[in-house]
């Protein structure tokens, strides 16, 4: 009880912490909005060519591209995560004072990042969504237990892309620089998880193995249940099953990890 | 352009301008070169990171390509013709960003207060701003643009001519000044809001990626935002326009294909106003 209290009083600092920088929220707005607007003119020139490409009609299409506007900031996709402070805390062996909290160092970092990426659903997601929306042909659900089930993809996303990150995140305990590994995660992520184009227009085996890969789940799983494209259980297990193979691979790394710190001396 | 931090008033001959000018370039060039030398001393991490520079910008034209796997045309352009419009934006855009794309940080030494200290500097402002964290490794955007632009070449069908054949340079140099100018009125913008690099970035990242494809794929209201207010049209759609022999956007007249240099000059100078009055509202942080 007292532990759950710790960790939301934890997840409410890390909405608050991004919640201050307004203008930077307004910018990102602008800029989502923006990439949105530039994105549906090539996708309704891509389904004019071929409508009913990837079993999407062209309003869901659209649809499609304000979700992943509306998600981008959320999960990360692009970056801006608690990825970056965390290897800062490695790098300069801050690391050893959070394991001396009396607080589990994973469970911390995943409450920190939920509470931002809730506020980046709400600062960031909401206007550019409803933009789209206002400006151009969508379609929305009307049932709200669609809706419900929306919402409850997209935490499962926002949990696989922290157990990602986390382990991104830890590899600056080997390398000295992890400069590099952020990129490529970023990369990786921004291709995988569908931001680029949705992952069923993917042709043949290449668009059965992203569609396999975790990062699958930040956008194209709940785009599917909003869209009615999936079903709403298989896709909750599907993310399940990586967040909790990412949970665990990031504590196994983890204590290998902190063992490493304590020959360090800290 | 920028000119030190104080504003001084009284006679402005063409002498002193020049003279400004040059020490501007002379600055830019120290800083930069200190910039390379401080990178290159760690080789490795420099050849990754030029390689991501590479591979996160080789991703745009990933997506268009699995969009050609699909299809075979996008807007009436084909994948070559695609390519084209891709290469011409990416050099450009490429070229600005590696010259002056640290501008950004501006919000960053405005929050900071670290922007004194270049106020302070004998050397002018916007030479040192532009050259901070001057990164080589953007010339892996370059690298990438220039070998779709190589490809594209190869596979467009144009019909070349002298005129065709002068113009190509010129516009791959124009456009790089029409972004220069973008970033240097974004960064004069953060003078007004600090912390909204980011709107910036809609602009410049978002411009060229507008530009990377067709403008039959777009509303006729975005075409006429992106040529009469913002005249990024100018960069490669109007020129593309004349060197593939398509119907030019909004039916404007041929001859605006030679333009984009004239357009590059009028941007630069009205970034250097804004830059002027962004420079002259800053009041430092005292920190």
């Amino acid at each position: 009880m007292g532990a759950g209290r710790l960790y939301a009083a934890v997840a409410a600092g890390g909405f608050r912490r991004y919640a201050t920088y307004r203008a930077a929220t307004a910018a990102g707005v602008f800029a989502n909005t923006v990439f949105g607007l530039i994105l549906v003119h090539a996708y309704l020139a891509l389904w004019d060519e071929r409508p009913q490409l990837g079993g999407y009609e062209q309003a869901q299409a659209v649809t499609y591209v304000w979700l992943g506007q509306a998600l981008l900031a959320a999960a990360a996709i692009g970056g801006g995560g608690f990825e970056d402070e965390l290897m800062e805390r490695i790098r300069t062996g801050d690391v050893a004072i959070d394991l001396y909290r009396p607080a589990d160092l994973q469970l911390w970092w995943l409450a920190a990042d939920l509470g931002r990426a809730a506020f980046q659903l709400l600062g960031r997601g909401v206007v550019p969504f409803a933009c789209g929306a206002l400006l151009f042909d969508v379609e929305l659900p009307s049932r709200p237990g669609v809706w419900a089930a929306f919402l409850v993809a997209v935490v499962l996303g926002l949990v696989v892309s922290f157990g990602i990150r986390y382990l991104v995140a830890l590899s600056a305990f080997w390398l000295l620089d992890g400069t590099g590994v952020v990129q490529m995660a970023w990369l990786a992520g921004f291709f995988c998880s569908g931001m680029l184009l949705p992952l069923n227009v993917f042709p043949g085996g290449l668009g059965e193995a992203v569609r396999a890969l975790p990062w699958s789940s930040l956008l194209q799983g709940p785009a599917d249940v909003l869209l009615g494209k999936a079903d709403a259980l298989p896709t909750f297990a599907f993310q399940a099953a990586w967040a909790v193979a990412l949970l665990a691979a990031g504590r196994l790394v983890q204590s290998a990890a902190t063992r490493r710190v304590v020959v360090q001396g800290g | 352009m920028g000119e030190g931090g104080v504003a001084r008033g009284g006679p402005d001959d063409r002498g002193a301008a020049g003279r400004r000018v040059a020490d501007g370039v002379r600055a830019y060039r120290m800083i930069a070169a200190m910039w390379i030398r401080s990178t290159m001393a760690y080789r490795v991490s420099f050849a990754l990171t030029t390689f991501g520079n590479f591979a996160a910008t080789a991703l745009d034209f990933v997506a268009i390509l699995l969009m050609f796997s699909r299809v075979d045309a996008l807007g009436g352009y084909a994948l070559p013709e695609v390519a084209f419009l891709y290469g011409l934006s990416s050099v450009s855009f490429g070229l600005a960003d590696l010259a002056i794309g640290s501008m950004d940080r501006l919000g960053r030494r405005l929050r900071d207060g670290s922007l004194d200290t270049l106020l302070v500097r004998p050397a002018p402002v916007l030479a040192q701003v532009a050259a901070d964290r001057f990164a080589l490794r953007r010339l892996g955007r370059v690298t990438q643009g220039a070998l779709v632009l190589a490809y594209a070449l190869w596979t467009v069908d144009i019909d070349w001519t002298v005129p065709k054949l002068l113009l190509m340079p010129v516009v791959l140099v124009s456009g790089a000044g029409i972004f220069g100018a973008v970033f240097v009125a974004g960064a004069a913008f953060q003078f007004v809001a600090q912390d909204a690099s980011e709107a910036q970035n809609a602009f410049t990242y978002g411009g060229t990626t507008l530009l990377q494809y067709p403008p039959t794929i777009f509303g006729k209201e975005l075409v006429r935002g992106v040529t009469f207010v913002l005249p990024l049209a100018f960069v490669n759609w109007l020129p593309a326009a004349y060197l593939l022999d398509r119907p030019y956007p909004l039916g404007l007249p041929g001859w605006l294909a030679f333009t984009p240099p004239l357009v590059a000059v009028a941007c630069g100078a009205g970034a250097g106003l804004a830059w002027r009055a962004g420079l002259r509202t800053y009041r430092s942080t005292g920190s």
